[in-house]
């Protein structure tokens, strides 16, 4: 296990160093320290490896993960795990906007709430929110699943493609042509194997389902067009 | 892009750690306004038949005693200091009369605020130096706010700096950009209010003290504004005796909120507040958009 400290070290050296040296070393744990609110810490790692942030992250923690796991002990800025392709982020606490922004791949775990545009244009991701999720969540959101344990804001899933969205709590209002439908068996499993993969404690009985109604992707050229 | 950042003090020690504290927030917002910056205080009020003024001066090395020398001998004793290009002059002359006389005598001299209890700082320049040139770091108060600016829509200048001010002991400080101060201001001029710069967010400051020349709370003229103003704002203002914060119902011009026993602490990002004592024990939150946060001194 290796630590090292952000009140030492700059994120550029900090970076460099997962990315050039860390391969080659074989370490397999970092522990970082002092974080202080800096942004992109542990963005662009391409190597499995396990990372804890102890403390409160800025804008891009992790951004573009490829096979990591990184855990902070705090909360994050805008756009946690931005990209990210594979590989597991977790936030102990509560994450600003845009977490998990066109992902295409892994897990987004958040223990507390999200705010406005979680998932936006996520392409593939899986996320967990342990609380609430901010207006606009999963906007565009293309592939993969967003699970919100807590309530979801105002126009959730608005222009939505082939994500599913599953909500425990109240949903404030839908977004163009995002609707409800019924959960069926694969929607149970689906849930119940993210819960268990974020170690959060639900029955997937308690979602509800949120997909593409799918009327406003596929161009209709016998509609009447008025620009 | 701009960084606010805001303060006020829970407790009578660390109303003595105000500047020090308050300083490397603004200096940390630097990256995200590297134009220009400003910071208004607020201290104890001074009496209610005074008022206090606080000036500036564009042009470099002004005379500040010459001004002070010939106030007090046309209108009576003054407290005056004086630092760089700003100055603070409390008199018990009325505000109506001491703008007269400043219009008069000093036409290059900007009444930056008006008040019992504001101070207001703004110039150009990388905040870091605005903050050294003026000792931000020894301010002593009961809460403040700042802005560093990244300008989008109307001139880099000491006046299109923030804080903005109307009326007395009113300030506000905005990250985001309005698309219709013009039609506000229309409305506002033509109830003779008047305006000094060309800056959007004048208009939303202009607004609110216009609302509660009315007799609006602050929390009510913001529920008006709501409806009112169009664009992208986080607004954080302040009167004597209160922090107030809003966010558009987009909501995409940041905010943290960190409440500590000694403090509470607002700014566009965590890290400006990494270095507050506490701050790890702190309850920290991000501000819901159209939602009204207030703090009383």
């Amino acid at each position: 296990m290796e630590r090292l400290d952000l009140s030492r070290l700059s994120v550029r050296e900090l970076n460099q160093y997962l990315h050039h040296e860390l391969p080659k070393n074989g370490v397999d744990e970092v522990e970082i320290v002092n974080p202080s609110g800096l942004h992109s810490i542990a963005a662009g790692l391409t190597v499995p490896v396990k990372i804890r942030v102890l403390g409160h992250a800025g804008y891009f923690l992790a951004g573009m993960n490829q096979r990591a796991d990184v855990t902070v002990h705090g909360n994050v800025g805008w756009s946690v795990a931005e990209n990210m392709m594979s590989g597991s982020v977790r936030v102990k606490g509560f994450a600003s906007e845009c977490a998990g922004a066109s992902a295409h791949g892994g897990l987004l775990v958040v223990q507390g709430s999200a705010s406005s545009r979680c998932g936006i244009s996520m392409k593939g991701v899986d996320i967990v929110i342990g609380e609430d999720v901010g207006h606009m969540s999963a906007f565009m959101a293309q592939a993969g699943h967003l699970v919100v344990c807590g309530n979801a804001g105002a126009s959730l899933g608005d222009s939505l493609y082939e994500a599913v969205l599953y909500v425990r709590g109240k949903i404030h209002s839908l977004g163009a042509d995002a609707r409800e439908e019924p959960m069926m068996e694969d929607d149970y499993r689906k849930v119940d194997e993210l819960l268990r993969k974020a170690g959060i404690d639900y029955s997937s009985r308690e979602f509800k389902r949120v997909a593409s109604a799918r009327s406003l992707y596929h161009w209709n050229a016998e509609a009447g067009q008025e620009y | 892009m701009c960084g606010i950042v805001g303060l006020l003090a829970r407790t009578p020690d660390f109303r003595q750690r105000l500047g020090e504290c308050l300083a490397p927030m603004l200096v940390c917002m630097g990256d995200r306004g590297p134009d220009s910056a400003g910071l208004a205080v607020f201290t104890a009020e001074i009496p209610s038949a005074r008022r206090q003024f606080s000036l500036f001066s564009s042009a470099g090395h002004f005379d500040w005693i010459g001004l002070r020398d010939r106030f007090t001998e046309d209108m009576g004793s003054a407290e005056f200091e004086s630092i760089e290009n700003h100055a603070r002059l409390a008199t018990a002359v009325s505000p109506d009369q001491a703008r007269h006389w400043l219009a008069e005598h000093y036409p290059q001299i900007h009444v930056l605020s008006v008040g019992r209890s504001i101070e207001l700082y703004k110039d150009e320049g990388h905040p870091a130096e605005i903050a050294a040139r003026y000792r931000f770091d020894r301010l002593t108060g009961s809460h403040a706010v700042g802005h560093t600016r990244m300008a989008t829509e109307s001139a880099v200048t000491p006046a299109h700096a923030h804080p903005y001010t109307a009326g007395e002991d009113f300030c506000l400080v905005h990250n985001g950009s309005l698309s219709n101060p013009w039609s506000l201001r229309r409305m506002l001029e033509k109830k003779g209010i008047r305006f000094e710069t060309d800056n959007d967010t004048e208009a939303a400051c202009r607004y609110l003290e216009w609302r509660m020349s009315q007799g609006d709370t602050l929390e009510k003229a913001l529920q008006e504004a709501f409806g009112e103003l169009d664009g992208f704002y986080t607004l954080l203002m302040a009167t004597a005796d209160k922090l107030v914060l809003v966010r558009d119902a987009f909501a995409c011009k940041p905010a943290i909120v960190a409440e500590a026993p000694e403090y509470v602490a607002v700014s566009s990002e965590f890290r400006s507040l990494a270095h507050l004592p506490g701050i790890q024990q702190a309850r920290l939150f991000e501000p819901v958009p159209e939602e009204i946060y207030s703090w009383s001194v």
